[in-house]
């Protein structure tokens, strides 16, 4: 039910209504942006942000940094393990 | 698929599972059984039992389901009384489709419809309010279920009728805050965990600083997740992580997408929307103070519950289920005696049957229809 699926924004099809297409792994679909749209910024420059979509609306931008970090906190994890050069 | 596969990788799977074994041998030494770590979300008992993770991880470390599925917790009065409304000739009744096959007393939506009640599957709650637009001669009403993640959907819909003046749009609310069932579970004395897996998504929208009171108040570790497999095996390390240092706080594994304050346009959504009902009635669990949430007064032209007659009936759960049991944690799907047999995905005598996020459709769906005692 909270299931989410990160998406990227491809384009902004009605600026009045907070609608933006975002391709979710190749299906483009119209989904609402109001809950990461700042003020003070153009709406044009949300487009090729990743955010994670639930029930038609986009509950937040992905973050790349963080989710790099993660990512390499997992591969020193696996340095430490040593199970990097077992089974490569 | 980016930021999916990455966080689907083997290798990474193995350093995590071998780091867990060492973890969980440390600190099982001086306990008599396993470590229960508790995944509250429904979409985790799903990712865990698609993935395998629980056959993955060691016998000492035993994943316990938590009630986070908003489906599987819907009481049979409730459905009764969207039933209720969609059996009116007025009125189009628009729900997700994981709602269909919920059982009320006697029948489902599903049942229903087949009857001739007009009832629409819609994925968005927008959808809804473009079937109201469309069909202005009707009455649609949406029947809006889920926890915090999909509240604000429901709110900002409902601010988009109002902008746009429209009538003939109403909400039958169901919403359900995760905290107070959470502090219900925690009451219990018949459950002891030692740990939680939070909900990721719940998390986006409220943040993490809502969930101090678990280490604060109950003494137990907590670290909310993503749901990808590394995002679980992950979190299951942070958890042990913690015991095994004498830490107790709340953590967040999926930074990519949960901020410690949450996302304040959805939260401001819900808070000029909703408000607190003083007690919701859960299935299985019974009724939870200010666990559920209704329309202010203010909106009451969209609320269902005002403008419908509605039958408004507490229905027991069907005597045979172990729903509350199992959604408590407190047993697991083999062990209620309908499972698997009376109850099935196809014709469910309780809601963790329903939604494929329910321990029980989950245990089914991947062939865990027994225990396994010893493994070959």
């Amino acid at each position: 039910m909270c299931l989410g699926i990160p998406g990227q924004i491809q384009a902004i099809s009605d600026a009045a209504h907070h609608l933006a297409i975002v391709d979710i792994n190749g299906l483009r679909r119209p989904v609402n942006i109001s809950c990461i749209v700042d003020g003070d910024q153009a709406l044009e420059e949300y487009v090729g942000a990743w955010v994670l979509v639930h029930v038609g609306f986009a509950l937040n931008r992905l973050d790349p940094e963080e989710a790099a970090a993660t990512l390499a906190l997992l591969d020193q994890l696996d340095l430490a393990e040593g199970t990097a050069d077992a089974i490569r | 698929m980016q930021y999916v596969d990455e966080f689907r990788d083997p290798q990474r799977a193995r350093a995590l599972l071998q780091a867990i074994d060492r973890l969980a041998s440390q600190i099982h030494q001086d306990r008599p059984g396993p470590l229960k770590i508790m995944e509250i979300c429904g979409g985790h008992t799903h990712t865990i039992f698609k993935f395998g993770l629980e056959r993955l991880l060691p016998a000492t470390v035993e994943l316990v389901h938590g009630p986070g599925c908003p489906v599987c917790i819907m009481p049979r009065g409730r459905m009764d009384d969207a039933i209720a409304l969609a059996q009116q000739p007025s009125v189009i009744l628009a729900s997700f489709g994981d709602a269909m096959r919920v059982p009320g007393r006697r029948l489902t939506l599903l049942e229903a419809r087949a009857q001739g009640a007009d009832i629409r599957l819609v994925y968005s709650p927008l959808d809804a309010l473009s079937l109201a637009q469309a069909h202005p001669d009707r009455r649609v009403v949406f029947l809006a279920l889920g926890f915090e993640t999909t509240a604000p959907g429901t709110a900002l819909t409902l601010l988009q009728a109002q902008d746009q003046g429209i009538g003939n749009f109403f909400i039958l609310s169901n919403h359900v805050l995760v905290l107070p069932a959470l502090e219900a579970l925690l009451s219990n004395p018949d459950l002891h965990l030692d740990g939680f897996i939070g909900p990721g998504h719940v998390s986006v929208v409220t943040g993490t600083q809502s969930y101090q009171v678990i280490p604060g108040r109950y003494g137990k570790p907590m670290v909310i997740s993503g749901f990808e497999p590394l995002d679980i095996l992950q979190s299951v390390w942070m958890v042990l992580k913690q015991l095994a240092e004498g830490r107790c706080q709340v953590e967040n594994q999926y930074s990519r997408l949960v901020q410690s304050q949450g996302n304040q346009i959805a939260q401001q959504a819900m808070a000029a929307v909703f408000e607190r009902r003083h007690s919701f009635e859960w299935r299985g669990l019974g009724a939870i103070p200010a666990s559920g949430l209704k329309l202010q007064s203010s909106l009451a032209a969209y609320d269902a519950e005002v403008q419908f007659d509605l039958p408004g009936n507490l229905v027991a759960d069907h005597r045979a289920c172990a729903c509350g049991d199992i959604l408590r944690g407190v047993k697991k799907p083999w062990d209620c005696r309908v499972f698997g047999t009376a109850c099935t995905p196809e014709t469910p005598l309780g809601a963790c049957m329903v939604s494929s996020e329910g321990a029980c459709a989950a245990y089914y769906r991947y062939g865990r229809l027994a225990q396994i005692t010893s493994d070959p």
